[in-house]
Formats: C-alpha cells, structure tokens, sequence
C-alpha cells in the first residue's frame, strides 16, 4: 500500500515519469478487487442456487410461454427494430473513446498549461463539428 | 503489504459491503414510506413496529417464489443477465472512501487504514467502467427473455444508460481537471474546507452529473425502460422470484452508490464545516483521531441518505419524460453543455494560475 499517496503524475522526461509510474501503481493495490470480486460472485451465486431450489416448480406449455399482455405471441420477439437505436450506439463509441482521450489530458491539465488548452480546443473543434453534422443529418431526431 | 494491513482491508471491506446491502434493503421500505408520506397514505406498516420488518418480508417472499424461466428464453444468458446487474452493483462501492484513516496501531497495524475498500488512483474510471458494464446486465437479461416487450424495454435502457454515460464522463472532466487526479480520495481531500466544496465551483457540472445519475440509475423521470403504462414491466417483465429481486435490488444498490458518489465528488464526502475545530477539541493521539474519522463517517452517510431520499423525492414529483424528449435533453443538451462548462474550467483555471 505503500506507494500509493505519492502524487507526481505529471513529469518532463519520459524515463522520470516511467520510473514515478512504477512507485505509484504497486499490483497489490488491487489485491483488495478480487477481495470483493469473490464476496460479490459469491453472493450472486449463492442467492441464485438457493433461490432456484427452494421455489415451486410447475411447468405447462402455456405457462411456459412468453407474457405478452395475454394477446397470444406471434412470431419471435427479436425482429427486426428501429435502426436509430443502432445509430445511437455507433455514436456513443466514438463519443466515448474522444471522452477517454480527454481523461489523461485533464489529469495533466495544470501542467500542460495554455498550449495544452489549445490543443484540446482544436480537438474539441473537430469533435463539434462531427456532432454538428450527426444533428443537421438528422440522426437524433426521434419522430 | 503486510498481512494485517490486509485483513484490517478485507474487514472494511465485508464491512462496506454489508453496509451496501444493508442500505439498500432498507431503501425499498424507504421509498415505500416517503411514497406514502408524498401521497398522503400511510405505507407499509403491519410487519414489525412502523412497519420494519417489510424487507426482510419482501426478501424471505422473493426467495420462495417460483423461479420460472420462460421456454423460449435462452437459459443460461436469461440467469446471466440479473447476476451481471447485481454483480457490477455490489462491486462499485468499494472504491468510495467513506471516511478518513482509522489509527489501529493498538492492534499493531503501523500504517493508517483508510476507510475505503480498494484505494485505487484510478477510482473514477473504476466506477465508469463498472457502471457501464451494469447496462449488459438489462440488454442480456431483456433479449434472453424472447419477449417483445422486455426487448424494447432493453433497447430503450441500453440507448439511454450509453447516452447519458458521455455527458456524465465529460461533467467528470471539469473536476478532473481542478484536482488533477483521477482518485476518488484525492477529490475528497481536495474539498477539505466547505468554500471548497466542488459544488460551489462546478455548479453546472453538478447538475449534469445528478441528472446523468438518475437516468443511469433509470430513476424517474428517466425511468422508460420500465414503464409500466406501455411496456407492462420493461426488461424484467419474464422475471420472477430472486432474479427479479436482483435487477430490483441492483437499483437501489445504484442509487446507494451514486449517492455516495455524488456526496464524494460535490459534496466535500466525509469532510463537514467545522472539522479543524473539532479536531483542536479532541484529545491527541489515536483516540482523537479515531473519533474524528468515525464523526466524518457519520456525516458522509447523512449526505448519502439526504440523496437517497432526495431521489425518491423527485421520482414522486416529476412525471416521465417522452423518448424523444430524453434523447434530446441527454445528446442536445447536457453534451455540448458539459464541454462548455470544461472550456470555461479551462479558462478560469489557467487565468487563477498565472
């Protein structure tokens, strides 16, 4: 545990800032993860056995099926949807991965200094601009 | 690391665990409670005194309900679902530090022990990361289902929880920046005095963050995945017994979290006015130190719980948003929002620096 208090993220020379890197990130740290990684397999898997057999079991062929407000189902519920919704995730992953870019960038930020902040608004730029054109082609209009 | 250190470790962390749990079982009362209180009823009340015995009640029926699976249902992803949303819940608290140190050198432990399960310095990646693999648990268990309903009710949630993702991880973004460190305890020590609180200097980023809480929570009113008026129970519609209770208890293990996030990054987490003088009132040495922790503790849940409540508040007094209209308000809105509010941290950061 003992690196962990040490706080120097940002350094000028790459082979100081490696060096920083290794006292700062000790694996035990994250010895505690798997701690409750196991408490909480544990808990799921538990519960689940448990509540699987001390239930009641009665099996009918139209208790069985699918509740669809009692209108009985026609064909298989993964038909075809809405491709907006497709369109939606594309653009969260690129979104996402600008915003990943970002996090090491505002760790940094005091730092880097004005240059830094001109950099990230060009990006930014570029980024606005592809958000412009997603809206005026109309991909998030819902109606 | 030494092995004591660890067991103190693990302890904190079956303890914090515990806690969770705990929390977010009493919550199902509370919400029924200030539910009834908001709508003029009375609210659970026969088992127990006041009523409060209601969610071990509830528990003990769910677990002896039938745990039906439906025949078209793909079986193994249908149990998968409700344990990936409970197994990302119950792993996200841990990273929160819910106190300062604990002095336990009588038990032979030289270093502090902090009160925080896994002190990582990438805390808030950590609970990004975990968060965002909670919405497979509702996309696998809504598509497991074979059912038209949970299906959509899937989609929408998936759509909504990756939409207002991007605006929560760019309001983080500004604080990010003021504190220079992506550790959930670094931010908290950075807000040791109340003029310091986050919430004062990023008032924008925190109404951001509290909205993007709600709808990853799938809180009212951004609860379209499973309104009941259209899409009878949303994803967990085929669910019973304690499958059903997974996804129902994950929520409130959510809301629990996100309350203890949010007091931890806007609201100073376990610091409170006043503490500097407190701490020159108690007695040196471990005792002082100790008691001073275990006060901040105290007021760090008092924070959590007024944001427990202040959730169900708002999902008794806000009516549920159109589809259309929380696309809007979360790409729209909060998006270009939140990297306004980062340009002008920029700006005023760099300006106080020189």
């Amino acid at each position: 545990m003992a690196g962990t208090n040490i706080e120097v993220y940002f350094a000028p020379r790459l082979e100081t800032s490696f060096m920083i890197l290794l006292n700062t990130y000790l694996p035990s740290d994250y010895l505690p993860v798997l701690v409750q990684l196991g408490l909480a397999v544990a808990f799921v898997v538990v519960t689940m056995i448990v509540t699987h057999s001390i239930g009641p079991k009665n099996r009918g062929k139209v208790k069985d099926e699918q509740w669809e407000c009692g209108i009985e189902s026609v064909g298989d519920a993964r038909a075809p949807i809405s491709v907006k919704y497709f369109l939606v995730a594309i653009l969260f992953v690129l979104f996402d991965v600008e915003i990943i870019f970002m996090y090491p960038w505002a760790v940094n930020f005091k730092s880097l200094g004005w240059l830094g902040f001109v950099e990230m608004v060009v990006f930014m730029g570029i980024l606005l601009g592809g958000f412009y054109y997603i809206i005026k082609k109309g991909v998030l209009n819902w109606d | 690391m030494e092995v004591y250190f660890f067991i103190a470790k693990a302890v904190i962390i079956l303890l914090i665990f515990g806690v969770t749990l705990l929390i977010a079982t009493y919550s199902t009362y509370a919400e029924r409670k200030v539910a009834a209180f908001i709508q003029d009823r009375l609210g659970p009340n026969r088992a127990g005194p006041w009523g409060l015995l209601q969610p071990i009640a509830d528990a003990g029926k769910m677990f002896f309900k039938e745990d039906f699976i439906p025949a078209n249902a793909s079986k193994w992803l249908f149990i998968a679902g409700p344990s990936i949303a409970m197994l990302t819940a119950c792993m996200t608290s841990a990273v929160v530090p819910f106190g300062g140190s604990l002095d336990l050198s009588f038990l032979g432990i030289e270093e502090l022990v902090p009160i925080q399960g896994i002190d990582i310095n990438i805390g808030i990646l950590f609970v990004f990361g975990l968060v965002s693999l909670g919405v497979y648990g509702v996309m696998i268990g809504g598509w497991a289902s074979n059912n038209k309903f949970s299906l959509l009710g899937a989609i929408r949630a998936a759509s909504q929880n990756i939409s207002y993702e991007l605006a929560m991880s760019l309001s983080i973004i500004a604080i990010i920046m003021m504190t220079g460190s992506l550790s959930i305890s670094q931010i908290v020590a950075d807000q040791d005095s109340f003029y310091k609180w986050n919430v004062w200097r990023q008032p924008i980023g925190f109404i951001i963050f509290i909205t993007c809480a709600f709808a990853e929570c799938n809180r009212t009113p951004f609860d379209l995945p499973e309104c009941e008026t259209e899409l009878i129970g949303g994803y967990h519609t085929e669910y019973s017994s304690m499958k059903l209770g997974f996804y129902l208890f994950a929520e409130y293990i959510n809301m629990f979290v996100s309350s203890a996030v949010i007091s931890a990054l806007y609201f100073g987490g376990y610091h409170f006015p006043g503490e500097s003088l407190l701490a020159g009132v108690l007695p040196e040495g471990a005792l002082g130190h100790n008691l001073l922790t275990l006060i901040g503790v105290g007021v760090f849940f008092s924070k959590i719980l007024f944001f427990i409540f202040f959730f169900m508040w708002v999902r008794w007094t806000i009516a549920r948003f159109r589809y259309d209209q929380l696309m809007n308000l979360g790409w729209k809105s909060l998006i270009p929002l939140s990297i306004a509010n980062i340009l002008v941290t920029g700006v005023v950061i760099l300006l106080l620096n020189n």
